[in-house]
């Protein structure tokens, strides 16, 4: 292996390696799911367990593989990309590809490892549903999406993976499209992101215009050295790269289509919906984050803003939901604001770090609360309580998901929420540090909320719930040690490996590392978290039942507002969606019948005119009847098509033949 | 070998569909399945003629015509039998001959009323014999000729085996059958575009010393031997004769009733290559040889181009007749089709090309799977469909991914020649307005929300929810060998070209780089 230097940080130099074979086979990551999709499509349904082995084995030699390139960049750092070439146009080479650093290697270990859990667990949950099998093909082909994007090293290819995974969230929120709100759900989330991706095309055609190059490293190389080309659109180019994230990854005001998206089963919203998908937007910031801080800096500061706003408004939300998944949904949206706004701070570390902390957790708690769907067949918390005596297993983990996200330590989400707080602080956004703590006292309180309703109390759904099967337990039990512990690789001051891998790029990340805890940061920050839960669990559990928990607090307008999540939607209809659809789709259509054909058939009911003048007194005195017969589609408004319906096929190809011969002879003539 | 590079390939792939029509005539009727079979290999063998010159076709000299030939035609006007390919010509002849046999395979067993198989096979050979010559015609009144002759094939298929119902028209007092309706509309207007192209083409033979050779009038084209009004005329006539063929709005209105009205093999061919002919004009004869013209036009074009895409979805939303629909999204994929041609650019000229093949492919299956969808249900009112999915599975998976493909999804065909023209635009040839361009790309990229849009919804109401009532009782027949034989190869291209869409680019890059260095210097 090719051993190659760079300075990484101020401080000191990171050592990396090309990956050897291993890097260089990583296209099996990409291809594999592809090739697994085609087979449970073709032979799924007649295998034993209806095409999941193959989903199950796949994902399995996928998380193998990851791990493997995990170990290797733990030991060694590993920073390579490999380009095929698959067409050129003008100057430009397409090229597809496949990154192997510190980025990439950790997102395949997300997303290798939830899938596999995931997969594990939707055997179960799914069993007995309709189109189990095609529910794994699209599993599959998500995973594989998902890896089209994380690996790649081209903008194109970003691109590509972006809407894939896009269709793919399309066709699993859209499972049950039985129903109307299903599909409906389905077509706004995809929707949605068509919008912001408009963004993220015109993004991509800039940058790629201005430095004549698709590949990432190369654009980040002269985002780096001064280009004059790039610099002069770098605003603008952030800008958009941005919007498209704002759809993916679900900020404020794009994130509308998110919550919707709960509409598909219960694995999905926890593989896509929390984990994986929606974190691309987090991603390409990620990715593309040495542009960002070299030249789009001001771009920077849109980022952050939408972030906070989004982490805030969100986080509101989710207190008045009582649907346990829309709770999380919207929480979702509220991290995701967290990792925007990190990187809008600059801080790459932090966000990435709470992408990887936040994956496990919010996957936890989404198959937690699936769990518990599944045994009392609703997703709303009044139908729920008192779970904890009946589901144990889903409930101490459940419980270990929460606190995580509530930020308590030692737990995964402490270190870091606790980073992005540090950063803002070291930033100086003052106004945002404290929007952020905030946001912790909303997140545990809304959390605790949701653990009262229903694990805590008396059970006031219908049945008798019970614990689910292992296979469904035992990923929640795996994801809850990743919820506890995965927030060890990155503890300031005591060891920092986490910071270290994901800095590992070809394009060097500069930014700045705390040395130890900011102690004013975590001691806001875990005041915040702790006063969430205590009040919570105040209203929720020792203040009397469940229903009368939001009765407390409720403050009628506000609340309005809340559950009409602010009206956005509503905006959307009214101002946008029924103006295009009601509106101008039929003024068009008018427009097309009434103006422009009716121009068109008056030509003609004239050239018909014409053609009974010319037919009763040139015609019917005796012209030659070839030059009739061809004339035929000019006079025949006039009725002369009658002939076309008698059906005899030689006739016409006589005439057809006529008609060429005629046109020949016109054009002899003419000349 | 030597009969393959000296032109009598090209010849054969020309002219055996039309010799094969002419042999069908002879069969008699009640031999349904000689007939069938006869017109199933000719098709057959008319690909595999083309396909043969793929080998014989030096790409790395793509820009130039090859495997073609010249021969005196009609002396008296110096009009020559000039034929030959490059890679811009390349892909689309293919496609061509390819789409024929999948036409054709279609046929055997789904042909529409009333039912007479020697005559529509026939027509389908003589429209190959059309769209196949205007591809590798080199010469004026030649290309003028095969560009006619597709005309008459499609007028017959339309107005015979058309839809009968009977329907209002504007303007129009007394009722009218849709096919009668369609099928003339198309004629005339087609006809009336090309009566000016011919016009044009005139002008360019006395102005360019009496030679109808493309290559010849494009030597004297870019020597500057075109100016003033004359150029600014004669590219205006040939605008009209090439944009009524794109269509390009606001002279698209003979297409979704064409649509509508026709077949479904008619539909088929006439979204997957007729279409072309004129994006083709535009590439092959009118910017090469009036590239003055063409920078000053290009704005314009541009501009329409945008409306047609904006137009052309807006439409699409508020339709409920499917066949319809589809009609209208070639109206807005056609406009990214001449949004990048406008741009000059080899991006935006190559976004065009694949652009072609794509919708070619695409929306030639969705022209299939709809037809025959109204073939099963008996209508194509989407108010009345609805869970296509559960009923006929096959057709509704395919429908699914053929609406993925068409609104541009990325990793298949269709997203090229978007996300290309979209590129191309942004920055247009040197000395072009790039406000006006950047306007339109942003139309263009609002577009592709839009084109998503519509067919999301198309999905919804016909591919999703519960079945109605109504189907419960009949017996409904999901796609079967022959239509699956038919389609199984579009979704096969459609995914090749969307992850190696070196397939056309390796064939058409070179070409368009020399096409426009030539054109316009650089």
């Amino acid at each position: 292996m090719v051993k190659t230097n760079i300075n990484l940080f101020a401080e000191g130099e990171v050592v990396y390696t090309d990956g050897g074979v291993l890097a260089e086979f990583a296209w099996i990551l990409v291809v594999l799911p592809f090739v697994a999709a085609l087979i449970i499509t073709f032979v799924g349904k007649s295998l034993p367990l209806k095409g999941a082995e193959v989903a199950l084995g796949t994902i399995g030699i996928i998380f193998i593989y990851s791990l493997a390139l995990m170990y290797l960049h733990v030991t060694e750092g590993v920073a390579n990309e490999f380009f095929i070439n698959v067409g050129n146009i003008g100057q430009f080479d397409i090229e597809f590809g496949w990154v192997v650093d510190g980025l990439s290697i950790m997102m395949y270990f997300v997303v290798g490892l939830v899938a596999l859990l995931v997969f594990i667990y939707a055997t179960n949950y799914m069993e007995g549903e309709i189109r189990y099998t095609f529910f794994f093909t699209s599993l599959t082909l998500f995973a594989g999406s998902m890896l089209v994007l994380v690996s790649s090293p081209t903008l194109i290819q970003i691109l590509i993976g972006w809407e894939l995974v896009g269709v793919c969230s399309y066709l699993l929120i859209g499972h049950y499209w039985e129903v109307k709100d299903n599909s409906s759900a389905a077509m706004k989330a995809f929707i949605t992101n068509k919008i912001a991706d408009v963004g993220l095309m015109i993004g991509i055609i800039i940058l790629a215009l201005n430095t004549g190059t698709m590949r990432i490293s190369e654009i980040l190389y002269q985002a780096t050295h001064d280009y004059p080309a790039i610099k002069n659109v770098a605003f603008v180019a952030g800008v958009l790269l941005f919007i498209g994230a704002m759809g993916k990854s679900a900020q404020f005001p794009l994130h509308v289509w998110l919550p919707d998206a709960m509409a598909g089963p219960t694995p999905v919203s926890a593989l896509m919906h929390a984990a994986t998908m929606v974190t691309a937007g987090v991603y390409l910031l990620a990715r593309m984050f040495p542009f960002y801080q070299g030249i789009a800096n001001e771009a920077l500061d849109i980022v952050m803003l939408f972030g906070v706003i989004t982490l805030l408004t969100a986080g509101l939300i989710a207190i008045v939901q009582d649907d346990l998944k829309k709770v999380l949904a919207y929480s979702t949206v509220s991290q995701l604001g967290y990792m925007v706004a990190a990187i809008g701070s600059g801080a790459y570390t932090a966000a990435l770090f709470h992408l990887w902390t936040h994956a496990f957790f919010k996957a936890l708690l989404f198959l937690g609360a699936g769990s518990v769907i599944h045994a009392v067949h609703s997703n709303s918390m009044l139908e729920m309580g008192g779970l904890r005596k009946v589901m144990p297993k889903t409930f101490s983990t459940f419980i270990i998901g929460t606190v995580a996200l509530a930020g308590l330590p030692p737990f995964a989400g402490f270190f870091s929420k606790d980073e992005i707080l540090a950063s803002f602080n070291h930033e100086g956004e003052t106004t945002f540090f404290f929007i952020a703590v905030l946001g912790a006292f909303i997140t545990a309180f809304y959390m605790t909320r949701a653990v009262c309703l229903t694990f805590l109390g008396e059970y006031r759904g219908h049945g008798h719930p019970h614990e689910s099967d292992s296979m469904m337990t035992t990923p929640l039990v795996v994801l809850a040690v990743f919820a506890a512990a995965s927030g060890w690789v990155n503890i300031p001051g005591v060891y920092t490996g986490f910071t270290k891998w994901v800095t590992t790029r070809k394009n060097p990340i500069i930014e700045y590392h705390p040395e130890s805890f900011d102690l004013f940061a975590l001691g806001l920050g875990l005041t915040a978290g702790l006063l969430g839960i205590g009040l919570g669990y105040y209203l929720y559990q020792l203040q009397g039942s469940a229903e009368t928990g939001d009765d407390k607090i409720k403050i009628e307008p506000i609340w309005k507002v809340l559950e009409n999540k602010y009206y956005i939607d509503d905006f959307y209809f009214k101002f946008i969606i029924d103006p295009i659809k009601l509106n101008m789709a039929k003024a068009v259509d008018a427009f097309n019948t009434n103006v422009i054909d009716r121009f068109v058939n008056g030509f003609g009911q004239l050239a018909s005119f014409m053609g009974a003048i010319v037919y009763n007194n040139i015609d019917q005195n005796g012209i030659d009847k070839v030059l009739n017969m061809s004339s035929t589609g000019t006079d025949s408004f006039g009725g002369k098509v009658k002939l076309l319906q008698t059906g005899r096929t030689q006739q016409y190809l006589m005439l057809f033949l006529g008609g060429v011969v005629t046109i020949s002879l016109l054009i002899l003539f003419i000349i | 070998m030597e009969l393959l590079t000296n032109g009598t390939g090209l010849t054969a792939v020309v002219f055996l569909p039309l010799i094969s029509a002419l042999i069908l005539t002879a069969i008699p009727k009640s031999q349904e399945l000689l007939i069938k079979g006869f017109a199933l290999v000719s098709s057959i063998v008319t690909f595999i003629l083309s396909a043969l010159l793929l080998p014989q076709f030096d790409f790395s000299n793509a820009d130039k015509l090859q495997l073609g030939n010249k021969i005196s035609w009609i002396k008296s006007i110096n009009a020559n039998y000039e034929i030959g390919i490059d890679g811009i010509s390349l892909p689309l002849l293919i496609l061509s001959t390819f789409i024929t046999v999948l036409a054709i395979i279609y046929s055997i067993e789904h042909l529409p009323e009333p039912k007479s198989p020697k005559g529509f096979l026939a027509l389908i050979l003589v429209l190959e014999t059309g769209m196949n010559g205007t591809f590798v015609a080199l010469d004026l009144i030649l290309f003028f000729v095969f560009f006619e002759i597709v005309l008459l094939p499609m007028y017959f298929m339309i107005g015979i085996w058309g839809d009968k119902t009977v329907r209002t028209v504007a303007g129009f007092k007394n009722q009218i059958e849709t096919r009668l309706y369609a099928s003339i509309k198309f004629f005339v207007f087609t006809l009336f575009g090309s009566a000016f192209m011919l016009l044009g083409f005139l002008g360019l033979y006395y102005r360019g010393n009496r030679t109808f050779s493309i290559p010849e009038l494009i030597e004297l084209g870019t020597n500057g031997a075109f100016t003033g009004t004359f150029a600014m005329l004669v590219f205006a006539v040939l605008f009209l004769g090439f944009a009524v063929k794109v269509p390009m709005w606001p002279l698209h209105t003979w297409l979704p009733d064409a649509h509508t009205a026709a077949p479904t093999v008619g539909s088929v061919l006439l979204a997957a290559i007729l279409l072309k002919l004129g994006s083709y004009g535009f590439v092959r004869i009118a910017i090469p040889i009036l590239p003055e013209q063409a920078k000053a036009w290009a704005p314009a074009i541009a501009i329409l181009s945008a409306i047609g895409i904006i137009y052309g979805s807006l439409a699409c939303l508020a339709q409920t007749d499917l066949k319809r629909l589809i009609a209208f999204s070639s109206v807005g994929h056609m406009g990214f089709v001449m949004l990048g041609i406008a741009s000059l650019t080899p991006i935006g000229i190559n976004a065009a090309m694949i652009g072609m093949v794509a919708h070619g492919v695409i929306t030639g299956l969705l022209f299939f799977l709809s037809g025959s969808m109204a073939h099963t249900y008996h209508t194509r009112d989407m108010g009345r469909l609805g869970g296509n999915m559960k009923l006929l599975p096959k057709t509704g998976a395919l429908l699914g991914f053929t609406a993925m493909a068409s609104l541009g999804l990325p990793g298949l065909a269709g997203f090229w020649g978007e996300f290309m023209a979209l590129l191309g635009a942004f920055n247009p040839l040197d000395g072009l307005n790039v406000t006006v361009f950047r306007g339109s790309m942003v139309a263009g990229a609002i577009g592709t929300v839009l084109t998503a849009g519509y067919l999301l919804w198309m999905l919804q109401r016909v591919n999703l929810g519960e079945p109605s009532d109504e189907w419960k009782e009949m017996e409904l027949h999901d796609a079967d060998g022959y239509e699956l034989a038919a389609w199984i190869p579009l979704v096969i291209l459609t995914i090749l070209i969307g992850v190696f869409p070196k397939l056309i680019f390796g064939a058409t890059n070179d070409a368009v780089v020399s096409l426009l260095s030539k054109a316009f210097g650089g």
